[in-house]
């Protein structure tokens, strides 16, 4: 076990001296140094085992495992506008498209956005004048905490994805920023990066998709950090619809000023196994934000989300729904933390995390928690794992509807409180083609 | 159209049906009544195929053909319908987004053309107007936070939109104020023709007095132990059960043991 973990972690190390070797004349010495100081801190830690009592139901034995090597710089992997057609949000006005970590200029689109408005992959930024958004907002000092996987991500920081707002830009369409994974000639591990700043009175819609081109595995290690100015918007849709032999593992963070509102959904079809950890601060007074997520499971499928909305200045509101559809010999875990700190009075936390399982092999570990140290609040958790009601189902099939519609239906009234909250069609779209059946279009009145 | 021989059934291990025979012929309209726990609401089970209730022998001939073989939903496009007791919420789907799912399923079942949406919604608004049934409704989730008497109007909208060859009304009238009661039992007398056949389940002479049957049968310990016209009706409301239960038990006092 510690033998192979150390060769892991060596192999990983022999990628990255190469990596460092490369980019040593070419991007910034602060970057570099940050690289080297995550890569150190990933050789302490290491990936989480099961004995850390937050990965304890998910065990990422098989990434350790897995062989997967970073993609070497340049690795191109022949894609057309064509190819990548199919994952395009076609609501989305600009966009960028990165395959395997790679960003693929001729299949990106940046212009069309308001003045002072930047929408850039990393090696864009790096050598322009938005260098200093990125030294000011990566090179902060890194939380000391930082897990293995956040480490690496932070090691192998290359190629990414800063979009940035100025006071008081709002971009109406949204900005689709998307990550393919494609059959490479090695199994790759992948490490994409997002960085969106709104700075104060912005708005904007950002639609983070995860996609393969086929069912070859891949490991995705993602990092996305958000800063949501006073008054800015930041309205945010995570789709993970990777392939089901795929490793998915992504960290979103997210830090609101005074009266900024942030509103994640979130999306979980694909992957073998996913974790995604979700971390907001409320430090100002004011902020609000969304955390909702489905996640859509299957045989073979794991998918396990952890957050943390942190509550530590007064009047700050949050709202979180989690709802899972587990179907087959699948499993989820969901754990939930809100903490309200002793200075948050008056916070409005409000947290649910509902379960259907479809059959009888699924398994949900779901965890709720709120941690509570001031005393003049308004917070509710629960959680709850159901079945399909048998009486609902006779009803419905008593008016003619076959089994199998009836199933689906009850299915989409389960999840439809957050399908109805997605504004954005194609993501819609993607949902009911995906797992109701294509029944969206039979309910339209 | 329908004809029930000899049928025995049991819920939960526990024999209700001690053999059920009964004639329905298209055009009628045919009440069962019986005291509490007499069977009623399980012959209506029966009828539509509700898989709690096991049928333990005895036949049932829908149009001549073998209905306790078909499967529920198979019944319902072949033309059954039961109005539920206790009509079941279903959250996060709207009334008229489900009232159109089973609608075009039974369109395709018949070779027929799905109504899109727009052709739906005015059937729709058309058979919304039997019940007086509030635009409103239609848009909010199947029966959820529906009072009593809107959701009994809701099983005869759907008994409106889909119009079955045979209605099973399972207690339609109970929980219903006057004026509640006048609406649903109006749509049901409008719907009632020369083609379709009606078997009103209740335990109270009540919505007779509106829905005029041709026949009303008496359902005790899970037997039909009298037939008449309506005035057996009036005769219940203003005796009640005892002295049926009392003429039964002498009549057939293994059923008394049992």
């Amino acid at each position: 076990m510690m033998a192979q973990a150390t060769k892991e972690k060596s192999s990983y190390r022999a990628a990255f001296d190469a990596m460092q070797a490369e980019d040593a004349r070419c991007l910034p010495a602060w970057l570099l140094r940050l690289r080297e100081t995550a890569m150190e801190r990933f050789e302490q830690v290491g990936f989480p085992t099961t004995d850390v009592e937050d990965w304890k139901y998910t065990n990422t034995g098989a990434i350790t495992k897995g062989a997967f090597a970073p993609v070497e710089a340049g690795a191109r992997v022949e894609l057309g506008a064509a190819d990548v057609a199919a994952f395009l949000a076609p609501e989305a006005s600009s966009r960028l498209v990165f395959v395997n970590g790679v960003y693929r200029a001729e299949l990106s689109a940046t212009e069309n956005l308001p003045e002072g408005v930047v929408v850039a992959d990393f090696a864009t930024a790096f050598a322009g004048e938005h260098e200093s958004i990125l030294r000011a907002y990566l090179a902060r000092p890194s939380d000391p905490e930082v897990d293995g996987f956040n480490a690496l991500n932070a090691a192998f920081l290359r190629e990414g994805a800063l979009v940035y707002l100025p006071r008081g830009a709002q971009v109406s369409a949204p900005i689709q920023l998307l990550f393919l994974s494609a059959p490479a000639t090695q199994t790759a591990a992948v490490f994409p990066r997002v960085l969106v700043v709104a700075e104060r009175e912005s708005a904007a819609t950002i639609i983070e998709s995860y996609a393969s081109t086929d069912e070859s595995r891949s490991f995705t290690n993602a990092v996305v950090e958000v800063f949501v100015g006073e008054n800015a918007r930041v309205t945010h849709y995570k789709v993970q619809r990777e392939s089901e032999a795929a490793f998915h593992i992504a960290k979103t963070n997210a830090e609101l000023e005074r009266s900024g509102v942030y509103d994640l959904t979130t999306i979980t079809l694909g992957a073998q196994l996913s974790r995604h950890g979700i971390g907001v601060k409320l430090a100002h007074e004011g902020a609000e934000c969304w955390v909702d997520g489905l996640y859509l499971v299957g045989t073979g499928q794991h998918a396990d989300t952890h957050s943390l909305i942190d509550h530590s200045s007064p009047h700050c509101t949050s709202h979180q729904l989690y709802k899972g559809i587990l179907d087959g010999k699948s499993r989820a875990v969901f754990n939930g933390k809100v903490f309200v700190h002793k200075d948050a009075q008056k916070t409005d936390a409000q947290q649910s995390n509902k379960n259907l399982l479809l059959s009888n092999e699924a398994r949900i570990d779901t965890k709720p928690q709120l941690e509570i140290y001031a005393d003049d609040v308004k917070c509710a958790h629960g959680a709850t794992v159901g079945q399909l009601e048998e009486e609902e189902l006779f009803y419905l099939v008593s008016r003619g509807l076959h089994t199998d519609l009836a199933r689906n239906l009850l299915t989409y009234g389960f999840a439809e409180e957050l399908v109805e909250k997605i504004k954005i069609e194609s993501i819609k779209r993607q949902l009911d083609e995906a797992i109701l059946n294509r029944l969206h279009a039979r309910l339209e009145v | 159209m329908l004809e029930i021989r000899d049928l025995h059934a049991r819920v939960e291990g526990k024999d209700i049906l001690r053999g059920v025979s009964l004639t329905v012929k298209r055009g009628e309209v045919h009440a069962i009544m019986g005291p509490n726990g007499s069977g009623k609401s399980t012959l209506a089970k029966v009828l539509a195929g509700h898989p709690s209730y096991e049928v333990t022998s005895g036949e049932v001939l829908f149009d001549g053909k073998n209905l306790l073989e078909l499967e529920p939903d198979e019944r319902a496009r072949g033309g059954v319908f039961l109005a539920f007791q206790y009509p079941v919420e279903i959250p996060g789907v709207s009334n008229a987004q489900f009232l159109r799912l089973a609608y075009n399923e039974k369109r395709k079942h018949l070779g027929e053309e799905e109504l899109d949406p727009l052709e739906f919604k005015d059937l729709l608004k058309e058979r919304a107007q039997i019940v007086e049934m509030d635009a409103g409704l239609m848009s909010r989730s199947v029966n959820e936070g529906f009072s009593g008497g809107e959701k009994k109007r809701n099983e005869i909208l759907q008994m409106a939109v889909l119009e079955p060859k045979l209605a099973v009304l399972d207690e339609t009238d109970s929980g219903l104020d006057i004026d509640a009661l006048r609406i649903v039992s109006e749509g049901v007398n409008k719907l009632r023709h020369a083609d379709n056949a009606i078997v009103l389940v209740t335990h109270y002479q009540r919505l007779l007095n509106y829905i005029v049957p041709d026949y009303v049968h008496v359902l005790y310990k899970g037997r039909i132990v009298r037939s008449g016209g309506k005035e057996l009706a009036l005769a219940l409301e203003e005796k009640g059960y005892d002295w049926i239960k009392d003429e039964a038990e002498e009549s057939q006092p293994s059923a008394a043991s049992a």
